[in-house]
């Protein structure tokens, strides 16, 4: 070696053009692996929205499924005013499409509920109206969101799925478990607040509430808010909105 | 870090697959496996045993990881500083692993739905830094990626047999990758279904992983009498 690879200059500049070389990769290949990835991402929403309503499907054949159930797709300000709908085949690119509102995005920009619009599915399942209205809240560790299904009177859940990034293995990640989501079916969503609640494990639960999970408190009650908080929203909306032109 | 395999460099050029370098394949495998005679990469010996599936992918991916960092870092062991090494062999292995987790993403994302924590692990998996530090640093790039592969596939089987054991008892099934879990037990012999048999969901929990791969090196230590140390 001609140069003393241990100086302090060289292994400065070692440093940055590792920084400048690893980063440029790395920016590349992100780049280029966006758009699968976000297809991904819109069919995993495509399933969880189904599989609120209680309609099993798979990646590669879930679209046709969802344009099949959810016949509407509709957009509401914080004032349960209709803002825009739409029908028919999702189109990713058009931010107008309520399925491209990101609504842990909104959730997390701290934006007031005024500035932001909501997004809710309106589905027919075996001549039945159901409403999926997306929910996304705050766990223990990070965010945790879920899809919740109202038949329709618009009061009685349907069905409901949740989902967690990070929440603790066995405790507070069981949101994500058959077990705890099987008992939304059937509560409701009352029409004074507190809307709904999940209880601590094990505490006697009412028309408005469900049990929680003994050893996931937080996580559970983050449930609980987050459905809790949005439905305030919803209801407006749901109150407005005549029953028979659904 | 032990039984480290730290060969100085022969001046004279050896073929790859000399009887030398073929030790570097199967020693891991055996005398000097990262898990059971390191003791390296326990962590995710435990979290990613449940399914056979998950335990192949993870070993897909540390073979990755495993043969890239070891042969960059054997490329670049001329010129990268003494005093930053850690840190640059920091700086490959994590981005080998996210780009794992980007193509992971974008081509199978169930897959990485289930491993999505575990995949940010392979970055502090042990055997990786302990490989790095210990081979590619002072060998040239073949004999370092022969050390990876047979690292990586004596983790790799320890992985597999653990995640057999824990998937058969614990959940009555196998799977793999692309053909999903199989139950091969009938149905009508289960408990709940008026039978005899039910599953042993112990199995399912962290602490058989470590009792399996306590059994695994028990097994390992009668056959192979030089493991044992002597105090």
């Amino acid at each position: 070696m001609a140069f003393n690879k241990n100086s302090n200059g060289y292994t400065f500049l070692f440093a940055i053009l590792m920084v400048v070389l690893v980063g440029a990769i790395l920016a590349f290949t992100s780049l280029s692996l966006k758009p699968l990835q976000k297809a991904n991402a819109a069919e995993k929403k495509m399933m969880n929205i189904l599989g609120a309503i209680g309609v099993p499907s798979e990646r590669g054949a879930v679209e046709a499924k969802f344009i099949d159930f959810v016949k509407e797709r509709v957009s509401i300000d914080s004032e349960g005013r209709k803002v825009s709908s739409m029908s028919g085949a999702v189109n990713a690119a058009d931010a107008a499409d309520p399925f491209n509102i990101d609504v842990q995005k909104d959730f997390r920009s701290k934006a007031p509920a005024s500035e932001l619009n909501f997004p809710l599915f309106s589905c027919k399942k075996e001549g039945q109206d159901l409403f999926v209205v997306p929910v996304v809240g705050k766990g223990l560790w990070g965010p945790i969101w879920g899809y919740v299904a109202l038949e329709s009177d618009m009061e009685t859940i349907y069905g409901a799925v949740f989902n967690h990034k990070t929440e603790t293995p066995g405790l507070g990640a069981e949101i994500k478990e058959g077990f705890f989501q099987a008992p939304f079916k059937g509560k409701k969503i009352s029409k004074v607040a507190p809307h709904f609640a999940v209880v601590k494990g094990g505490a006697p639960t009412t028309e408005y509430s469900v049990d929680g999970i003994t050893g996931g408190t937080i996580t559970s009650k983050g449930v609980g808010e987050m459905v809790d908080r949005t439905m305030a929203i919803y209801l407006k909306y749901f109150q407005s909105a005549p029953k028979a032109q659904k | 870090m032990s039984t480290e395999t730290s060969i100085a460099l022969e001046p004279k050029r050896e073929s790859l697959f000399s009887k030398k370098n073929r030790k570097l394949l199967t020693d891991p495998l055996d005398d000097s496996n990262p898990i059971t005679v390191q003791v390296l990469g326990i962590c995710s010996a435990l979290a990613i045993t449940v399914q056979v599936q998950q335990a192949v992918i993870m070993s897909l991916a540390v073979l990755f990881v495993m043969i890239g960092g070891n042969v960059i870092v054997s490329m670049m062991r001329n010129i990268i500083p003494d005093r930053i090494r850690i840190i640059v062999q920091l700086v490959v292995i994590a981005s080998l692993v996210i780009i794992v987790d980007e193509v992971l993403k974008a081509y199978s994302p169930d897959i990485s739905e289930k491993l999505s924590v575990f995949v940010g692990l392979i970055i502090t998996n042990c055997i990786i830094m302990g490989r790095l530090e210990a081979f590619a640093l002072g060998n040239k790039p073949g004999p370092a990626m022969l050390d990876a592969v047979g690292n990586a596939m004596g983790y790799a089987w320890i992985l597999l047999a653990v995640a057999f054991v824990r998937e058969v008892l614990g959940s009555g099934a196998i799977s793999f990758p692309g053909i999903g879990q199989v139950k091969f037990l009938p149905e009508s012999w289960f408990m709940a279904n008026g039978g005899f048999y039910e599953n042993n969901n112990l199995m399912i929990l962290p602490p058989m992983a470590l009792i399996t791969v306590g059994v695994i090196i028990w097994i390992q230590r009668s056959r192979n009498r030089s493991l044992i140390e002597e105090n």
